[in-house]
């Protein structure tokens, strides 16, 4: 997975039906330290992760590994929000 | 796969169902000669690796097949601790604190 933070939510109205009942939030790729870095996806929340948390996030067809998202049209998916860090 | 070294741990208590009970290290990519190489990334633990670690890891789908038939969302899922590295330009065996 990737560490990422929410920094925003994305709402569509006209959207393929199979993402209707998503939540698609926006969340910037971060390093461990918390430095931000350039990438951003459009990810389906599956853990209720608000603006400003820390993340962590699948991408691929790994994405699509969760009931919410299975044979979805989805590369991008939260699967959990941070609690704790300890890095060297 | 990849190489990586293990530098750090993640907790997690709100998450996916099926990420219950697996240990998240944090992994940095390696290059077959020790040195550093690209961004870090979280991988989900499946040979007991620890902290100073280097590990074996799988990317992409493929990270998801130690856990079938669970539906488990990973996209990096650690599955071998190396012991020797036998390259031609360099051999070398990984110590955790270098």
């Amino acid at each position: 997975m990737t560490l990422g933070k929410v920094i925003g939510t994305v709402w569509a109205t006209r959207k393929d039906e199979q993402l209707t009942g998503m939540k698609l939030q926006l969340v910037r790729e971060i390093d461990a330290d918390g430095t931000e870095k350039s990438r951003m996806v459009v990810a389906v929340d599956s853990v209720g992760a608000g603006v400003g948390e820390i993340v962590l996030f699948a991408q691929g067809s790994s994405a699509r590994q969760t009931e919410l998202t299975k044979n979805k049209p989805v590369d991008a998916v939260i699967t959990a929000i941070v609690d704790k860090m300890d890095v060297e | 796969m990849n190489l990586g070294k293990v530098i750090g741990r993640v907790w997690a208590t709100q998450k996916t169902k099926s990420l219950e009970g697996q240990k998240m290290l944090f992994v940095q990519p390696k290059t077959f000669v020790g040195e550093n190489m690209g961004g870090q990334v979280v991988a989900l633990d499946t040979v007991d690796a620890g902290v100073g670690d280097t590990v074996i890891f799988v990317t992409s789908t493929e990270a998801t097949i130690p856990f079938k038939p669970a539906l488990t969302p990973t996209d990096a899922t650690i599955v071998g601790i190396v012991d020797r590295v036998d390259h031609e330009s360099r051999s070398w065996t990984p110590h955790p604190s270098d």
